[in-house]
């Protein structure tokens, strides 16, 4: 257990005392501090991401233990945010009867993400586990396999197919051109730039919350005279930050979510 | 602090470890059986149940109107049936009323007519027992009579056969006109 508590404190960098370090990419990937075998390893990053789902299975039990028609202070909250995932991400996307069958997908990657997300501006843990590819990449093939399956289910391997591959209405000859451009965008792009952004977006984040960290860490202590005055402004642009980033969680989360809910939509619409 | 393991160069930044994604399935698994069979089962459980009771309260409230609307109809009917019975009921009194008055008056008049009839009869009755004694008695007197005319008959007998013949005449006419009366 020791071994837990020495690994959160967060800040790797700046630290030594020997001039600023700034942030890379080397500390999404830090040193393992349990090991089974040579094959598992458990580090940091595990660590925050097993954190954040407690919590968020902890408030989600809080929520949603006692229901009943007229709700306390508790489900009311609970009431809220999946009324937001239903009315908001997937009736805004599908028809009702989709949407209430798909609800519990959505709000499972709205949630999920959206608590996975949030440790990126949480003090000590200060990193999204959402920076490395592995959580977007899984919910990204999650919603391919969903909206491949609801096309097919909808029109048929064959129409589903021709209706994506071969959009009407094209002269003949264009199919040699559109056909390699729609497979591309549809089964390929889609996943991937739902990977990618999310990814990215958490990357960014945490590089821009850690290097103003760092540069007012570092203006404070080792900075002469003057210098340290401008550690305020750093300082204030860290504030500012924490909060932009606060709103870049929730709006990757729902990004994410509603991007999904369009592209089950369209599959099960689409003729 | 711990050692940074290193960040994989170019595209190895892109595909997962395997620890990773064992770690991120666990969490997601997790997460999914929070959300999709304990969170949102129970939100739309509530939702659904929300809605069938306003559902439901509109419903009552239709009904009940309905049958307000129902028995308002009734009364007015049934309003409409007692008018009509206390018309009815009227106008048998009416004629009730007439046909006891005319049997009221044909009994009356019965009864007046019985009454005047006995009357009739003690009349004639009485007029002849008084026509008997009164005969009884012009008998006597008429004997009177003629004891004083034949007391003074001696003298003169042709007159008191006139006086006696006189006296019989107006009796006789006497009764004729009383009966005629």
């Amino acid at each position: 257990m020791s071994s837990i508590a020495s690994a959160l404190p967060a800040a790797s960098t700046g630290g030594e005392g020997g001039g600023m370090h700034m942030p890379t990419l080397d500390e999404l990937f830090p040193a393992p501090f349990w090991t089974v075998g040579d094959w598992f390893e458990f580090n940091r990053i595990d660590l925050i991401r097993v954190i954040a789902t407690v919590a968020l299975v902890t408030l989600i039990y809080l929520g949603a233990r006692r229901t009943s028609l007229v709700p306390g202070r508790g489900q009311s909250t609970f009431e809220l945010a999946m009324g937001f995932v239903h009315k908001q991400i997937c009736e805004a996307a599908m028809p009702p009867q989709l949407a209430r069958r798909y609800l519990p997908f959505i709000a499972t990657i709205f949630f999920g993400v959206l608590a996975l997300n949030i440790t990126g501006v949480l003090p000590f843990l200060n990193v999204s586990s959402n920076a490395l590819v592995t959580v977007p990449m899984i919910l990204a093939i999650c919603a391919w396999v969903a909206f491949v399956r609801q096309g097919i289910k909808s029109h048929g391997l064959g129409h589903y197919l021709a209706d994506n591959l071969f959009p009407k209405g094209a002269p003949k000859w264009m199919y040699v051109l559109l056909t390699p451009i729609e497979f591309l965008s549809t089964f390929i792009l889609r996943p991937v730039t739902l990977t990618v952004r999310l990814m990215a977006n958490m990357i960014a984040g945490h590089f821009l919350l850690t290097a103003f960290f760092v540069m007012t860490s570092y203006l404070l202590i080792e900075g002469a005279g003057a210098l340290k005055g401008l550690a305020l402004l750093t300082a204030a642009a860290s504030f500012a930050f924490v909060v932009f980033e606060i709103f870049i969680a929730g709006l990757q989360a729902f990004i994410f979510a509603i991007l999904t809910s369009v592209y089950i939509g369209l599959a099960q619409a689409e003729h | 602090m711990w050692l940074a393991s290193g960040a994989p160069e170019g595209i190895g930044l892109f595909i997962p470890p395997w620890d990773d994604v064992i770690i991120s399935l666990i969490c997601l698994g997790a997460i999914a059986l929070a959300v999709g069979k304990y969170a949102a089962p129970r939100y739309l459980e509530v939702l659904d149940q929300r809605a069938a009771m306003i559902e439901g309260g509109v419903r009552r409230a239709e009904a009940a109107e309905a049958e307000i609307a129902q028995i308002r109809a009734g009364l007015e009917a049934e309003k409409e049936e007692a008018r009509v019975e206390a018309a009815r009921v009227r106008q048998d009194a009416m004629s009730d009323a007439a046909a006891i008055v005319a049997e009221a008056k044909t009994k009356a008049g019965a009864e007046a007519r019985r009454i005047e009839e006995a009357a009739q009869r003690q009349i004639d009755s009485e007029r002849r027992a008084a026509e008997v004694s009164l005969r009884r008695d012009v008998g006597a007197l008429a004997g009177e009579l003629a004891e004083k005319i034949v007391g003074e008959s001696l003298k003169d007998s042709a007159l008191a056969s006139r006086v006696i013949d006189r006296f019989l005449r107006d009796l006789e006419s006497q009764s004729r006109a009383g009966k005629g009366v």
